[in-house]
C-alpha cells in the first residue's frame, strides 16, 4: 500500500541524513515546487504579453511614428543593460550549479554578483529616466502633448513596460537577497536548493523579458 | 511514476560550468549581431533579426539557463502551451487591426 | 461501490473529524488554517455573504423598475447599483464560484490526497480574496464614491469619470492574484497527489473539470491583471494608451479585457459542469454515459472558449472580417458544451433516478444552462448581434448561463456535499420546497428578459419606455418569487446545521472517494491512502445507507 511505501522512504531518509530528519517528517516535493514555479512563470509571460499586444497593435498603427521616437531612446544604455541582465542570468544559474557541488562560498558570490548586477540594471534605468524627464519626454508632460499620437503611444508603452519590468527587477533582487540569507543559513543545500533554482527561473523570466524589451524600444529606429 | 517519493537525489543531472559560459557567450554574440542588424542594415534585415535572432535569445535562456531541456515531456508542452496561447492572443487580435 | 475501500458506513470515525482536530484553538484554527477543508468552508461563508449582497442590490434595482420614471433612487444611483451588483456577483460569487469552495474541500478527497499541493499558498488565496473584497468595498465609501461604469469599466469613461474607479479595480487586480494562486495549486495537486493506481483516465470528472479551469484560470486572469493596471495608470499618471485624444484605441481596452473576461465564463461553468457530472451519475445510479467524450471536452471548451472574446465587440467598430472569425469561432465552442448535455441525459436513460434536492438542481441546470447556451448562438450570429446586443438579451443570456448554470450547480453541489462538509442534514421537503420557488421566479424573471431585450429594451438604463412596462412587471415579481426561494434554500442550509444527526459516510450511494470517508472527513482525510483498481463510476447493485 502507498502509506507504508512512504513512511519506509521517510524512515529511510532520516536514518541516512539525520540533519535532514525534519525535512523528512515534512512533505517535500522537488518536482512539484519546481511545477508551481513554472505555471506563475506563465502568468507573468501572458502579464507582459497584455502589454507586447498592445505594442504590436499600435505599432502596426503608427510604424513611422514609432521609429522616429525610438531615436530618442539610449542605444548604447539599452544594449548595456542587456549585457548586464545576461550576464546576471549566467551567475545566476552558475549559483545553483556550485550550491550542488557543495561549493557554499562560490554559490553565495555567484548570487550576491547577480543581485549587484541587477542594481547596476536599476541604477541605468534610473539615470535613463531621469534623462527623459529631465526633456519632458513623459507621460502628461507639455512636451509630450505637442508630439504627434504615435510618439506619445509610443512613450507610454515605454514607461509602461520598462516600469513594469524595472518592477520584477526589484523584486527579483530582494527575493535573491532572501535567498543569500538562507545559503548562508543552511537552509538551501546541495540536496535541497528549489527555493535558489525557483528563484533562478524568476530572474531568468525577468531577463527574457528584457531580451525582447530590447529590440522593440531601443532597436527600433 | 510521479508519485515516488523523490528526495535526496531531486534531480541527478548537474550540468557544468562550462556549457552555461558557452551558452552566455552564444547570447553576448547574438546580441551583437542583433544590434549590427538594427543599426547598420535595411529595416527588413532589422525585422529580420526581432523576428529569429530573439525568439532564439530567448529559447536559449529557456532551455539552458532555465533547464528546460532537461526538463520531463510534460513540462516542454506546458510552456509550448504557454507560449501558443499567447501567440494566439496576438494574432487574433491582429485580425482586427490588420483588416480595419 | 468501488473497491477501493472498505464501507465506512457503520463504524464510528477512528480519528476526531477535522472540526476537532486542529492543534489551535477558536477563531485562530481558522484564520491561520492550511487545511483545505477549513479553507474552502470559508471561501464558502464569504462568497454567501457576498451573494445575499449581491442580491439584495439585484432586487432593488428590479424595484426601481416597477414604475416608469425615478421609483425608489436616481439615476445616477442605478448605474452605481448595476456595476457593484456585476462586480459582486461576478468577482465575488461566480468566479470564484465552485472550484474556492467546492475544489478546496473535495478535490483533494477526490483524487486521494491529504491536501492540496501548496496549503499555506492555499491560506494565501483566501487572504488575497478577502483583501480584494475589501479593497473593492472600500470603493464604495471613499474617493468619489461606487464606480458607475459598469463592472467590465469600458474606456474612455472609466478613465474620465470621478467615480472612485482605481480602488475598485485594484480590489478586482487582488482577486485576481487568488484566482491565479488557486489555479496553480490545484494543477499540480492533479500533477502530483493523485493516489496510487489513480491514472489520468481513472480520475473522476470534478478533477477533471478543476484541472481544465485551472489552466484557464493561469493563462487568462494576468491579461486581466494588466488591463487593470493599465486602467489605473491612465487614471494616476495618464499613460495615455487607451486615450483616443493621442491615437489610442478604446476597442484595444475591450480586446484585453474580455480576453480574459470571456475565459471567464468558462471558468465559472465547467466546474459547474464538473459538479453535474458527478450528482446526474450518482442519483442516477448508473454510470456517467460517455466519461472520455466529458473528458475531452472539458479540455475543447477551455482551449477553444478562449479564442471567442470579440463576440462581446461584434458592434464596436472592429473590422468586419475580424468579426466573421470571432463569429465562426463561437459557433465552435457550442459543440464540446452540447456535448456533455448529450453525455447527462444518455447517462439519465435508463437509469435508477431519484429526485433527491442535489437532483433537482442539477435537472434544472441541464434544463436553464441549454436555453443559456442556445441563446447564445442568437448573439453569436452576426445580423441578429447587431439587434440585440447590449439590450436585455444578453442580459437574460448571461443570467441563464451564470446563474441558471453555475448558480443552479452551485446549489446543487451545495446540497449534495452539504453532509460530508458539514456532517449535517437538511430538510429535504423544504428544499424541494425552495427549489420549486428559485425554479419558478428564475424563468419568470429572465425568460422574461429575452423577450423583452428581443423588443429592443437597453440593458443599464434605469428608466423604460412603456411598450416595456408589463415585461418589467413580470419580471420583478419573478424576483421576488425567486429571491423568496433563495432565502428559504439558505435558511434550511443554515438550520441543517443545528440540527444533530449522525450522518453515514455514504448517504446517497456515490462512488467516488469523498463517499469512502466518514462525514464529516478527518484531518487528514484517509486513514490510509487508497489504491485505486478500477474505473470511476462502477456502481454496482449494493444497498446504500440511509441517513436514519
Amino acid at each position: 500500500m502507498s502509506a507504508s511505501v512512504e513512511q519506509h522512504d521517510a524512515e529511510n531518509v532520516a536514518a541516512e541524513h539525520p540533519a535532514a530528519e525534519h525535512h523528512a517528517a515534512e512533505h517535500r516535493d522537488y518536482i512539484g515546487a519546481k511545477l508551481g514555479m513554472w505555471i506563475f512563470i506563465f502568468t507573468e509571460l501572458i502579464l507582459f504579453g497584455g502589454l507586447f499586444v498592445a505594442y504590436g497593435m499600435y505599432r502596426s498603427m503608427h510604424p513611422h511614428e514609432f521609429h522616429k521616437a525610438a531615436g530618442e531612446l539610449n542605444v548604447v544604455l539599452g544594449v548595456i543593460n542587456t549585457i548586464v541582465l545576461l550576464t546576471s542570468s549566467l551567475t545566476m544559474v552558475l549559483s545553483i550549479v556550485a550550491i550542488r557541488l557543495k561549493r557554499k562560498a562560490q554559490s553565495m558570490l555567484f548570487l550576491a554578483s547577480t543581485m549587484v548586477l541587477g542594481c547596476v540594471f536599476l541604477v541605468n534605468k534610473f539615470f535613463e529616466w531621469r534623462a527623459k524627464i529631465h526633456h519632458g519626454l513623459y507621460p502628461g508632460s507639455e512636451h509630450l502633448m505637442t508630439l504627434p499620437p504615435g510618439e506619445r503611444l509610443f512613450f507610454g508603452l515605454y514607461y509602461g513596460m520598462t516600469g513594469l519590468h524595472g518592477l520584477h527587477v526589484t523584486v527579483g533582487i530582494v527575493v535573491m537577497t532572501i535567498m543569500l540569507v538562507l545559503l548562508r543559513r543552511d537552509k538551501i543545500r546541495h540536496d535541497d536548493f528549489i527555493k535558489l533554482e525557483n528563484a533562478g527561473l524568476y530572474w531568468h523570466l525577468v531577463d527574457v523579458i528584457w531580451i525582447f524589451l530590447l529590440p522593440l524600444f531601443y532597436l527600433a529606429a | 511514476m510521479e508519485h515516488e517519493a523523490d528526495h535526496p537525489h531531486d534531480d541527478p543531472h548537474i550540468v557544468g560550468y562550462g556549457t552555461f559560459i558557452k551558452v552566455w557567450i552564444a547570447l553576448v554574440a547574438l546580441t551583437a549581431v542583433l544590434v549590427g542588424l538594427s543599426v547598420t542594415g535595411t529595416p527588413n534585415l532589422a525585422l529580420l533579426g526581432l523576428l529569429v535572432i530573439t525568439p532564439t535569445k530567448a529559447s536559449l535562456v529557456f532551455f539552458y539557463f532555465m533547464h528546460l531541456k532537461y526538463e520531463s515531456t510534460a513540462l516542454k508542452y506546458m510552456v509550448a502551451i504557454a507560449i501558443a496561447v499567447l501567440v494566439i492572443f496576438i494574432g487574433l487580435t491582429f485580425t482586427d487591426y490588420l483588416f480595419r | 461501490m468501488s473497491t477501493a475501500a472498505a464501507s465506512v458506513a457503520a463504524e464510528p470515525a477512528s480519528e476526531p473529524s477535522f472540526y476537532a482536530g486542529s492543534s489551535r484553538q477558536g477563531i485562530l484554527s481558522w484564520l491561520l488554517t492550511t487545511d483545505h477543508k477549513r479553507i474552502g468552508l470559508m471561501y464558502l461563508a464569504a462568497m454567501l455573504t457576498f451573494f445575499l449582497v449581491g442580491m439584495t442590490i439585484g432586487v432593488f434595482m428590479r424595484l426601481e423598475h416597477l414604475t416608469m420614471g425615478p421609483t425608489i433612487m436616481k439615476p445616477t444611483t442605478y448605474n452605481a447599483l448595476f456595476t457593484l451588483h456585476g462586480v459582486i456577483m461576478i468577482f465575488l460569487f461566480v468566479i470564484p464560484g465552485l472550484p474556492a469552495v467546492f475544489g478546496n474541500f473535495c478535490l483533494p478527497i477526490m483524487i486521494g490526497a491529504k491536501d492540496v499541493a501548496f496549503p499555506r499558498l492555499n491560506l494565501l488565496s483566501w487572504y488575497l480574496f478577502m483583501s480584494g473584497a475589501t479593497i473593492a468595498i472600500t470603493s464604495l465609501f471613499t474617493g468619489g464614491g461606487p464606480p458607475d461604469t459598469g463592472w467590465s469599466f469600458y474606456v474612455p469613461y472609466s478613465v474620465t469619470t470621478g467615480t472612485n474607479v482605481t480602488m475598485a479595480v485594484l480590489g478586482a487586480f487582488v482577486i485576481g492574484f487568488s484566482s491565479i494562486l488557486t489555479g496553480m495549486n490545484f494543477i499540480t495537486t492533479i500533477h502530483r497527489l493523485r493516489a496510487k493506481g489513480m491514472n489520468w483516465m481513472r480520475m473522476p470528472l470534478f478533477p477533471w473539470a478543476l484541472y481544465a479551469t485551472a489552466w484557464v484560470q493561469v493563462l487568462a486572469t494576468p491579461i486581466l491583471g494588466i488591463t487593470l493596471l493599465l486602467v489605473i495608470l491612465e487614471r494616476v499618471f495618464h499613460l495615455g494608451i487607451f486615450n483616443p485624444a493621442i491615437g489610442g484605441d478604446p476597442i484595444l481596452y475591450q480586446h484585453l479585457f474580455w480576453t480574459y473576461s470571456h475565459p471567464a465564463v468558462y471558468i465559472m461553468i465547467i466546474p459547474a459542469m464538473g459538479a453535474i457530472s458527478e450528482i446526474i451519475p450518482t442519483f442516477a445510479h448508473r454510470t456517467v454515459f460517455g466519461y472520455k467524450a466529458i473528458v475531452i471536452s472539458s479540455m475543447a471548451i477551455a482551449a477553444v472558449g478562449s479564442l471567442v472574446w470579440a463576440h462581446h465587440m461584434f458592434t464596436s467598430g472592429m473590422s468586419e472580417t475580424s468579426i466573421i472569425i470571432f463569429s465562426l469561432l463561437t459557433f465552435l465552442v457550442a459543440i464540446p458544451s452540447a456535448i456533455k448535455v448529450f453525455n447527462w441525459v444518455a447517462t439519465l436513460y435508463k437509469g435508477s433516478i431519484e429526485l433527491k434536492a442535489p437532483m433537482l438542481f442539477a435537472l434544472g441546470f441541464i434544463f436553464l444552462f441549454s436555453i443559456g447556451g442556445l441563446t447564445g448562438l442568437f448573439q453569436g450570429a452576426l445580423a441578429v448581434n447587431m439587434h440585440i446586443h447590449d439590450t436585455y438579451f444578453i442580459v437574460g443570456h448571461f443570467h441563464y448561463v451564470m446563474f441558471g448554470g453555475t448558480g443552479f450547480a452551485f446549489f446543487a453541489a451545495l446540497h449534495y456535499w452539504y453532509p460530508k462538509m458539514f456532517g449535517r442534514m437538511y430538510n429535504e421537503r423544504t428544499a424541494v420546497v425552495a427549489w420549486v420557488h428559485i425554479f419558478v421566479g428564475f424563468n419568470l424573471l429572465y425568460f422574461t428578459m429575452l423577450v423583452l431585450g428581443m423588443q429592443g429594451m437597453p440593458r443599464r438604463y434605469y428608466d423604460h419606455l412603456p411598450g416595456f412596462h408589463l415585461g418589467h412587471l413580470i419580471a420583478t415579481v419573478g424576483s421576488w418569487i425567486m429571491v423568496a426561494g433563495l432565502l428559504i434554500m439558505i435558511m434550511n442550509l443554515v438550520r441543517g446545521l443545528f440540527h444533530k444527526v449522525e450522518v453515514p459516510a455514504n448517504p446517497w450511494g456515490g462512488v467516488t472517494l469523498e463517499w469512502t470517508v466518514p462525514s464529516p472527513p478527518p484531518v487528514e482525510n484517509f486513514d490510509v491512502l487508497p489504491v485505486i483498481t478500477e474505473a470511476p463510476y462502477s456502481f454496482n447493485p449494493v444497498s446504500k445507507e440511509q441517513a436514519p
